[in-house]
């Protein structure tokens, strides 16, 4: 899939830029997926006394609880929403990941074609204009369905216009990473939903927080799809997200793409970096493994330690290729 | 048409210049609401692609569009030819003059300028005395700002010899009326001026030091939150050379190197467009995070180049263009072609003393500002203003340079209340390397406001595509 050795050089930091940018386009659109989720929970009749749990396990999910309750205290739902989406004090909200995306963006402008980056800067010119209290009711679902649609346009101007090198790789990797690291941690804030000798299991409220898994990662009808009549079952859902190599967001789809562009890398430089060895060996353990096995030695320390193996990864990779 | 204001399109009498004839009867054609729509389409077409620039001096730093006006400018192929003849013999003798400056100081020896104007200007940098770059050329890159003012009559107003911008408004701004207009070119034998990159990349090469076979060109910025940042990467990409920042410069052995995701790349020629004073904290200003530690040993030895060369202040220093004339005299021997506007200079006692008594007709600015900022028009001031600025020049008198206004030429222009007359300006780009190559064309600006003659775009001025027709 790569183009050989190349010639040109790239800098240090324009790849780091590219990874970046990636990831944070990628961390958009998981949080309007994990907002989306949230904001459907608390409409839900009966969601009133589970309702704060449910932001609270929202904020979890990505990561935002400690910079939440430091600037806001007690959770109240509009202002998780205004937390998840426009804080520009949250590095992970909507509009700072956007900006973020673009800052990287800006700063390899050269490296990215016209449509890459008209994707990314009509989206952060799009997203300055929108003022929080205009969204934050009835206009929420349509702004975070805008979001996700923005970085799907973002990944397929990337997909279809930019040359298979080092540039497109750096890229790739970053989406990927940023990916997976999102998979493992909705899975791991709701592990215990997922467990097999969970008590509650086949209950009204079960079946609905399995649905939003999976509605978090747009997988309700593949799941269906694939698993046919067999229900939603802890075991089925977790190999899904996990094991799964056709789920597009699952932890071994993820890895499969983040091998390739290393691949693509080597075919470039004509060197293997730790990176490749270090990516190669995560990949073959998910490729390799088997759910009963993942549940015996404990759902949520393997997450754990896929989220701290992804990490080290970005870390080796950064290191790998001089990023500054 | 204001008398004695000399208006590119229309003649004294009314009639349309002959190489405007074809613009005036496509003006007639459009309506009001043609004319809106292909302005904001314009605009969306710049937003799109991100050409923004920063403005300074406002509680924050923003990102704004520079307005672009869709009527474009037009030159006669001979106007032209006159105008690109004195452009020529400018940048030679400047950079005779620099040259000259940082070594024999003939011209400082000849008296033709007092030495300490040289000598104790901020501007001058003593470190790049018998310093000798690729075909003792300095600034490779100026932008010579021209403004009309007779018939035949066109005056320098400045010489930008450090990092002048404003080429990739050119660029794109030709793009977009392109896109909008294909109609209107085909009509006319426009200039072709998208080679400026290609120009530009020949004249990097062609200043290469001697050591480098293929020489390796990169663009230094100093980043994303940089005015002109877009400039920056626009000419990066089209030359399809590495944007890099300081931090991804570093210097070894006596060489200078890029930090890649492979091996180490050296590089040969680097066009910068940071300040002298950040180039290197080893040499210049030590608290410059901008720059690359230890990059002026490398560019002394001879190793690297920088276009354009540090101290080439000293060529467009405002006290010092008072003496353009002189130089140009000095260095070709010829008589200038291109006249320069009367100049005061205020640190002298009897041009100030002139000067203070002529404030409300006079333009008064920084010797050592830029950008249209801190200066005073004097005939569209209050009295208060001009009171103000009074006791400004009178605490600092050495600070400031005083002209006479000039009665700039107009072009139409679209205005909220249709097509009317705006004073311009006009910025041709100037490459010199193993030859001069001059933009066929350049960066017009316009003073949107009625009456304004101020064109920065800092200060609210739009610009306009300029078409050099061919004959």
């Amino acid at each position: 899939m790569g183009s050989g050795r190349l010639d040109q050089i790239l800098l240090g930091r324009s790849a780091a830029a590219l990874y970046w940018m990636s990831r944070y386009v990628e961390r958009a659109e998981n949080m309007a997926r994990l907002a989306e989720v949230g904001y459907r929970i608390s409409l839900m009749p009966r969601a009133s006394e589970g309702h704060r749990d449910e932001w609270r396990s929202t904020l979890q999910s990505c990561g935002c609880e400690q910079s939440y309750v430091a600037q806001y205290g007690e959770i109240a739902g509009s202002k998780v929403i205004q937390h998840l989406l426009f804080d520009e004090s949250n590095p992970g909200s909507i509009r700072s990941s956007i900006s973020t995306a673009r800052n990287n963006a800006r700063a390899v402008r050269t490296a990215l074609t016209r449509d890459v980056w008209e994707a990314l800067n009509t989206t952060w010119n799009d997203l300055s204009r929108v003022r929080p209290d205009e969204i934050e009711t009835f206009r929420l679902p349509g702004f975070l369905e805008w979001v996700r649609q923005r970085s799907m346009l973002f990944r397929g101007a990337m997909v279809s216009t930019m040359l298979r090198k080092d540039t497109f790789f750096f890229s790739q990797l970053g989406t990927f990473i940023e990916r997976a690291d999102s998979t493992a941690r909705i899975m791991d804030v709701k592990y215990y939903l997922l467990l097999p000798d969970s008590v509650s299991v086949g209950g009204e409220t079960d079946i609905q927080q399995w649905a939003q898994i999976l509605r978090s990662v747009s997988a309700k009808r593949a799941y269906r799809w694939l698993y046919r009549d067999s229900g939603h079952t802890p075991f089925r859902i977790a190999e899904f997200l996990m094991l799964r190599e056709e789920m597009p967001r699952s932890l071994l789809f993820c890895y499969r793409r983040v091998t390739e562009a290393l691949d693509g890398l080597y075919e470039n430089y004509g060197e293997r970096r730790p990176c490749h060895e270090a990516a190669a060996a995560i990949a073959a353990e998910l490729a390799g493994n088997d759910m009963s096995l993942i549940f015996r030695s404990g759902l949520h320390e393997y997450l754990g330690r896929f989220m701290q193996q992804n990490n080290a990864l970005s870390i080796r990779i950064a290191a790998d290729y001089n990023f500054p | 048409m204001t008398k004695g204001i000399v208006d590119e399109m229309t003649l004294p009498d009314g009639n349309i210049r002959g190489h405007y004839a074809e613009v005036a009867t496509w003006l007639n054609g459009l309506s009001r609401a043609d004319l809106v729509r292909n302005q904001k389409e314009a605009e969306a077409i710049f937003r799109r692609s991100g050409i923004t620039f920063a403005v300074y001096g406002g509680v924050e730093t923003n990102e704004r569009l520079i307005p672009f006006d869709i009527i474009p400018r037009l030159f006669a192929a001979t106007e032209w030819r006159r105008l690109a003849a004195g452009i020529e013999q400018r940048v030679r003798a400047l950079n005779a003059f620099i040259h000259d400056v940082y070594h024999r100081q003939e011209i400082l020896r000849a008296k033709r300028i007092p030495a300490q104007l040289v000598l104790q200007n901020e501007a001058f940098v003593p470190e790049m005395i018998g310093v000798n770059p690729p075909r003792n050329v300095y600034a490779h890159v100026i932008g010579i700002d021209i403004v009309r003012v007779g018939e035949c009559d066109y005056f320098v107003l400045e010489d930008n010899c450090r990092t002048p911008s404003g080429v990739s408004y050119m660029l794109e701004g030709r793009e977009a009326m392109m896109f909008l207009f294909p109609e209107l070119f085909a009509k006319h034998r426009v200039a072709p001026i998208e080679n400026y990159p290609d120009m530009l990349q020949k004249t990097l090469t062609s200043v290469a030091p001697p050591t480098a076979d293929e020489p390796t060109l990169a663009v230094l910025t100093p980043g994303i939150y940089n005015s002109a940042y877009y400039e920056h990467a626009f000419l990066a990409d089209e030359m399809g050379v590495e944007l890099c920042e300081g931090s991804d410069l570093f210097v070894e052995d006596g060489w200078c190197y890029m930090r890649t995701t492979q091996a180490p790349k050296r590089v040969d020629v680097i066009y910068r467009r940071i300040d002298d004073a950040f180039l290197d904290p080893l040499t210049f200003r030590a608290d410059s995070s901008l720059g690359v530690p230890g990059l002026f040993d490398v560019y002394r030895a001879g190793r690297v180049n920088l276009v354009n060369a540090p101290g080439t202040g000293i060529a467009d220093d405002k006290s010092i263009y008072a003496y353009m004339p002189e130089i140009i005299e000095f260095y070709t021997g010829e008589r200038p072609m291109l006249s320069n506007v009367p100049t005061w200079r205020c640190s002298d006692a009897d041009d100030l003393g002139y000067v203070l008594q002529h404030l409300p007709e006079l333009v008064v600015k920084e010797v050592h500002g830029s950008g249209g900022y801190g200066m005073l028009v004097g005939p569209s001031s209050t009295r208060a203003q001009i009171a103000e600025f009074r006791k400004k020049l009178e605490a600092s008198p050495a600070k400031y340079i005083a002209q006479p206004t000039l009665n700039l030429s107009t072009a139409p222009t679209l205005t909220p209340n249709g097509v009317a007359p705006r004073h311009v300006d006009l910025r041709p780009f100037v490459l010199t390397g193993d030859r001069v190559r001059i933009t066929k064309g350049g960066f017009t600006r316009v003073a949107l406001k009625k009456g304004s003659l101020v064109v920065n775009s800092s200060q609210g001025g739009g610009t306009k595509d300029t078409w050099v027709l061919e004959d």
